[in-house]
């Protein structure tokens, strides 16, 4: 979910010359469910990939707060509101939590900020999509949170340490995001006819989207082998998908509303609902920066950064002010 | 542009009077003060602690995972430690 770039170029992964011992090893402990710490020896390829992964995962819940924080100010109660504002503070927190495991890879915090800020680094698809009407915080917290629980609950079970630890953490406080966003769906589908379909209008919006954030189709997924083999990755995209569907299609029906997919139908043999065809071509412009909203939340964020840099500087001289009086007193 | 960097600190909660404080994660911050209201504001959301403790990363000293081996090596063979190596008769009761 975080890595939907990543396949673009699959060589840059070749295999690299390490020591054959060591590397072997580390697949034994990798196999035999054990954590990768921060000063165990790891391939540089399993150090390259996570960075990239745990970072974007980081991206992605900062940048998320911005379709969600464009609502703070006209939620239509003061309960809506404080739901709202604590949901976009856990989101920051989020994000704070995986740049720390991001940076026990290696990689300074703010060289990680800096991917973001330049554009070098991806963040998930989703972010890139207006939030129209109050409905679109109901639609989010209930599909786009439900399918960000589908994809971090294996993650918690990744090799690697920190980054699992990090998502024990971001689970427990996850939940509640999802059913934040329900509550708004299910106050307004059985609200009035204008409400029931604002709701509607929403559902028709993200549903797609949503489905899109697991990433390409298992076919399409080059990369997808190494990072199993390295209990990166649990489940398929494919799998994470129809998981997710499977447990969204009744709570669309007990809502009351219709899923925009005219091809969707229960597999009865199978125990699965079957759903369409997705618009790839979409999610591949989406993800290359063409998306309707990439600008304005690239844009939107390096302000709030260059807007908050007199607060570090700041900070960073009345530290160094502090520390310096506080030797020339010692001596 | 990269920023300069800002120091890194360990945060430590203490839930409950009684308990040890438990390492939670880790934040940047440019000094104590700033450190202990941030770790407030990203480790006690939901009123997680009574008492937090901010330690600069850099203060702490780590045993190395490669040695433990051999560092620990004396406490593996030194079941005598346990209670289970002795022997008391069940008549004796509980001890």
């Amino acid at each position: 979910m975080y890595t939907q770039a990543l396949n673009a170029n699959p060589d840059a992964d070749a295999p690299q010359l390490e020591d054959a011992a060591l590397l072997a090893r580390f697949e034994a402990r990798v196999a035999d469910e054990a954590r990768i710490e921060p000063n165990d020896f790891m391939p540089a390829a399993y150090r390259r990939t996570l960075t990239r992964q745990i970072s974007q995962h980081a991206h992605s819940e900062i940048i998320g707060m911005q379709p969600e924080g464009n609502w703070i100010t006209r939620a239509p109660s003061l309960r809506r509101k404080a739901a709202l504002l604590a949901k976009v503070q856990d989101e920051c927190g989020h994000g704070l939590y995986l740049y720390a495991a991001a940076e026990t890879l290696g990689t300074s915090r703010e060289e990680l900020v800096d991917q973001l800020l330049s554009g070098k680094a991806k963040y998930s698809s989703i972010f890139n999509y207006p939030t129209q009407t109050w409905a679109d915080i109901g639609a989010i917290g209930w599909l786009v949170d439900g399918a960000a629980i589908m994809n971090q609950i294996p993650l918690c079970r990744c090799s690697y340490g920190p980054y699992a630890r990090a998502m024990i953490r971001v689970c427990k406080e996850e939940s509640f995001h999802q059913r934040q966003g329900y509550e708004i769906m299910l106050t307004l589908a059985r609200g009035s006819a204008e409400q029931k379909e604002m709701a509607q209008d929403a559902l028709n919006r993200w549903w797609w989207p949503s489905l899109m954030m697991f990433g390409p189709p298992d076919a399409a997924s080059a990369h997808s082998d190494t990072s199993m083999c390295w209990k990166i990755k649990r489940f398929s995209n494919d799998e994470l998908r129809q998981k997710f569907v499977d447990a969204t299609v009744p709570q669309a029906h007990f809502l009351g509303l219709t899923l925009p997919d005219p091809d969707l139908v229960f597999d009865e043999a199978a125990g699965h609902w079957r759903y369409g065809t997705i618009d790839w071509e979409e999610f591949k412009q989406v993800v290359a920066g063409n998306g309707p909203c990439n600008r304005d939340r690239l844009a939107t964020r390096r302000k709030a950064h260059e807007d908050g840099a007199w607060v570090r500087e700041a900070a960073r001289a009345f530290a160094e002010k502090r520390a310096a009086a506080k030797t020339a007193a010692a001596a | 542009m990269v920023d300069a960097t800002t120091p890194l600190w360990e945060v430590f909660i203490r839930s409950r009077n009684g308990l040890a404080h438990k390492h939670a994660g880790s934040l940047h911050a440019a000094d104590a003060t700033l450190a202990l209201q941030a770790a407030r504001d990203l480790y006690t959301r939901r009123g997680e602690g009574l008492s937090l403790w901010v330690v600069p990363s850099s203060a702490i000293t780590a045993s190395d995972p490669a040695d433990k081996g051999m560092m620990f090596e004396p406490t593996a063979s030194k079941i005598y430690r346990h209670p289970t190596f002795y022997e008391v008769p069940e008549e004796v009761g509980h001890m």
